[in-house]
């Protein structure tokens, strides 16, 4: 199954949180390969080991066995610096003007700043937020704060963009515009991006694949390749193969 | 436009309900034919100023230093403290109950013990000032320090950040409304510090001339003295709501 093209590779991945004697499995058996530029949904209910499973692709979470590759010969990757992170919360610094926040991990990673300044406009007007440099978190409504989030993942150009609930804590009309764009910037930006949801419908409409994880005990249930056109539009959702997608997950996990 | 008339309707009516205050005192006393040393009039609280034997302005800088001496130690001590404390978590569980079981002591208790330990004087006071708004200062620069959310933690940490750049870029600016809140109870308990050690043990100060002149039953001196320790109170703590807006956002501000 590993090919050329094969830009994350796991097979067998298990990860059993220990917590006073007890032992909670949160992922087992996770095995998959994503291609680079895809858009991966990771679809499942709560305690399913979604986020875990993120955060093991981040480098942040340890796994008791299996193997995780990330990279290939035609698309290196170097942990420290192809890593952009969006979470459910937009988790902007409150002291800290829009530009200056997406600026944050340049800064970490000590890039030159001049160009990261200029870099950090583009991805600005590129998330439909120039204008709004200057501004505070506080005078963005949540839905703008989240594509400032966005623009600072994507600031240090990182090859691999992770996404936990990006869109969790938006309401159901900014959801639905917010999955419109991240779209239209997964096309300009060119990423291979893992996206975390609970949104059945969000996950068959933004992935070109979809892994479906079930909970007790953590399971890895599906991988399958979403057949839709690109771009995508929001009348897709109507159309019969789209339904037969979400029926499919909805199956996997007990919902039908 | 919106905004400025508010702002400016708030302060006209601030102004106007403290000159009603004075206005209820004034008729209180002339209505009630209330006696001097019971309580006198504002004209007659303001005469108490023309007293020179009084020295006002020598007591006004004696407990003015007490305050300000005692709250900017603590603020310095206080936040060096709970610096300290977030770089070694050794240190904070060894010292941080010991903290909270020392906060517990009335303060003005020990006001008779550092008096037989230091003698009376500026120095003293300026320790009670010190002992009274330590306590706050550093349970709240402590708390703020601590709470880093942990999503920004892991950003952090996918990009390699070194605990410096997590200090230096989240963990104090994210601590800096935590800390300007202590301040702020700390500027007033600081007032109350100096005030008690002046009533214990001194021979200047605002809160020394109140007892002289309760023997001769001066009411209006005393009510000056309140006054202007109150003002010297509100200077500082106008000192620290200024710094306050200088340097905290004002979404990111504790209320």
């Amino acid at each position: 199954m590993t090919t050329a093209a094969t830009f994350i590779h796991l097979a067998g991945v298990r990860k059993v949180y220990r917590t006073r004697g007890a032992e909670f499995l949160a992922v087992s058996e996770a095995t998959f390969d994503v291609e680079g530029g895809e858009l991966v949904a990771l679809v499942g209910p709560s305690g399913c080991g979604k986020t875990t499973l993120l955060k093991i692709l981040a480098g942040l979470h340890s796994y008791e066995s299996g193997v995780v590759r990330i990279g290939s010969a035609s698309q290196p990757f170097d942990p420290a610096r192809d890593i952009g992170m969006v979470f459910q919360q937009p988790l902007l610094l409150k002291w800290r003007r829009i530009l200056d926040n997406v600026l944050l991990p340049a800064e970490i990673l000590g890039l030159p700043l001049a160009q990261s300044r200029e870099r950090a406009r583009e991805l600005l007007a590129l998330v439909g937020l120039r204008g709004s440099e200057d501004k505070f978190p506080y005078e963005l409504s949540g839905g703008m704060q989240q594509r400032a989030a966005i623009a600072r993942a994507l600031i240090h150009d990182p090859k691999l963009i992770l996404m936990d609930e990006p869109f969790g804590a938006l309401d159901a009309m900014t959801r639905e515009k917010m999955n419109l764009e991240l779209l239209q910037i997964w096309e300009k930006a060119k990423k291979t991006i893992v996206f975390v949801t609970h949104g059945i419908t969000e996950a068959v409409f933004l992935g070109t694949r979809v892994i479906v994880l079930t909970a007790g005990p953590a399971r890895m249930a599906d991988n399958f390749h979403v057949d839709l056109p690109h771009p995508r539009s929001l009348d897709m959702k109507t159309s019969e193969a789209f339904g037969e997608y979400t029926r499919r997950v909805y199956r996997l996990l007990g919902m039908d | 436009m919106g905004a400025n008339r508010d702002a400016l309707q708030r302060y006209s009516f601030a102004v106007i309900s403290h000159l009603l205050l004075v206005l209820a005192w004034y008729l209180f006393v002339e209505l009630g034919h209330v006696p001097k040393f019971v309580m006198p009039s504002p004209s007659e609280t303001l005469q108490a100023l023309l007293v020179p034997n009084y020295r006002w302005p020598e007591n006004i800088a004696v407990t003015s230093v007490e305050i300000f001496g005692g709250y900017v130690l603590a603020v310095v001590i206080g936040i060096a403290l709970a610096l300290v404390f977030t770089w070694s978590r050794w240190l904070e569980m060894a010292t941080m109950p010991l903290l909270v079981s020392l906060n517990m002591i009335p303060k003005v208790a020990l006001g008779p013990l550092i008096i037989v330990w230091f003698k009376y004087g500026i120095g003293p006071n300026i320790m009670m000032a010190f002992a009274i708004c330590f306590f706050p200062i550093v349970l709240t620069t402590a708390r703020g320090l601590r709470e880093v959310e942990p999503d920004l933690l892991d950003l952090v940490r996918t990009l390699r950040g070194s605990r410096w750049q997590l200090f230096t870029k989240i963990q104090f600016p994210g601590a800096l409304p935590y800390i300007f809140s202590g301040m702020k109870v700390a500027a007033i308990l600081a007032v109350a510090g100096a005030i008690v050690g002046e009533f214990l043990g001194s021979d200047r100060g605002l809160g020394y001339l109140m007892l002289q002149v309760q023997v001769t039953l001066d009411t209006a001196a005393m009510f000056m003295a309140v006054i202007l320790i109150t003002l010297i109170g509100s200077v500082l703590y106008l000192l620290v709501l200024g710094l306050e807006r200088l340097l905290v956002v004002r979404d990111a501000r504790l209320q």
